[in-house]
């Protein structure tokens, strides 16, 4: 199962990054957007090619008010 | 040009880090706001150019509106951080994370080695910086008030180091004044005092001790008036540029009289 943000998804493998970032509401030129998958960074140039493997932990951040 | 709070200390008394200069030497940020709203007014009041911002899961907080496109409106540059990260390895992570969500190689290193006191985890913030100067990142490294850790950090190609004052959020001040001159004369890049700060005469004397800036955060957004408070630190840092700048008087155990002696009528 791919885990998104730490919770369990019914997000398909294959899916690509991308896709996974249209569920969440992101518009694919958001600023402060970044996403992380298995603790690497999946650079925005590839958001639309890299797809999920089976047990992929995804991580969607973006900027919040901190010290 | 006269000194006043309404320009800097002085056109050519700028503070340059990694080679980009700021007319500003006020850090500010934007954690602990009740609203972007007073953020913004806060920000344009203090005169920084230079805020930090986190990241964090999307939808998590209960922050309304988009916080860049607010900080973008504000003409400000933006200084990711890596709050809340416990080893190096998330720092490093959290850190990439942030040059690709905001499109620059500035990162406020913290590694955070304790609950309580939200102090650093030397080692661990060590071998951060260290990574990260090799990926070509600016590391601007939040430590301790222990100078041989600031000059080992700038060893490793730190752009800056920022010591605390006391642990974060604390309002406590300067707990060690003696060890922030040490770290000033220890270093070449400049001394960013950063967490302890609780009200503006805190932010005066970081910068008479040598401080090249201050960072505010808490102390101005959970101040019961934060845009007053902004401009209270603003005021405070160029107060303490000044005063730095004109050097002050040795300190002295017995009176020195400014008024002379000669002259003096006898009443006898």
């Amino acid at each position: 199962m791919i885990v998104l943000n730490g919770e369990g998804s019914d997000v398909a493998a294959g899916a690509t990054v991308a896709a996974v970032l249209e569920r969440l509401g992101l518009a694919l030129d958001a600023r402060g957007v970044a996403v992380a998958v298995d603790g690497e960074v999946v650079p925005r140039t590839a958001w639309g090619s890299f797809t999920l493997g089976e047990d992929a932990r995804v991580e969607v951040l973006t900027a919040m008010q901190g010290g | 040009m006269p000194d006043s709070l309404e320009t800097p200390v002085a056109e050519e008394d700028l503070l340059t880090i990694a080679g980009r200069t700021f007319r500003s030497r006020l850090l500010l940020g934007t954690g602990g706001f009740p609203s972007l709203e007073l953020m913004a007014e806060a920000i344009a009041r203090s005169g920084s150019e230079l805020v930090t911002v986190a990241l964090r899961r999307v939808g998590s907080g209960e922050q309304h509106g988009s916080l860049v496109d607010v900080l973008a409106q504000a003409g400000v540059e933006l200084l990711p951080n890596t709050a809340g990260c416990h080893t190096a390895r998330d720092a490093l992570i959290t850190a990439r994370l942030a040059r690709e969500a905001f499109a620059t190689d500035w990162i406020k290193l913290e590694v955070i080695g304790d609950e309580d006191t939200l102090l650093p985890d030397a080692p661990e913030l060590l071998r951060a910086a260290e990574e990260l100067v090799d990926e070509g990142f600016v590391v601007l490294p939040y430590t301790t008030d222990d100078p041989v850790l600031a000059r080992r950090l700038v060893d490793v190609g730190c752009a800056a180091v920022m010591p605390l004052g006391s642990p974060i959020g604390s309002g406590m001040g300067i707990r060690n004044p003696y060890n922030i001159s040490l770290i000033r004369e220890a270093v070449a890049v400049p001394v960013v005092l950063d967490a302890g700060i609780g009200t503006a005469s805190d932010a005066a004397l970081a910068m008479e001790l040598g401080c090249d800036a201050v960072m505010a955060a808490s102390a101005i957004s959970r101040a019961q008036d934060p845009v007053r408070m902004a401009g209270a630190m603003r005021a405070a840092v160029q107060a303490g540029r000044l005063a730095r700048l004109a050097g002050r008087i040795p300190r002295r155990r017995y009176a020195d009289a400014s008024t002379p002696d000669e002259g003096l009528p006898a009443f006898g």
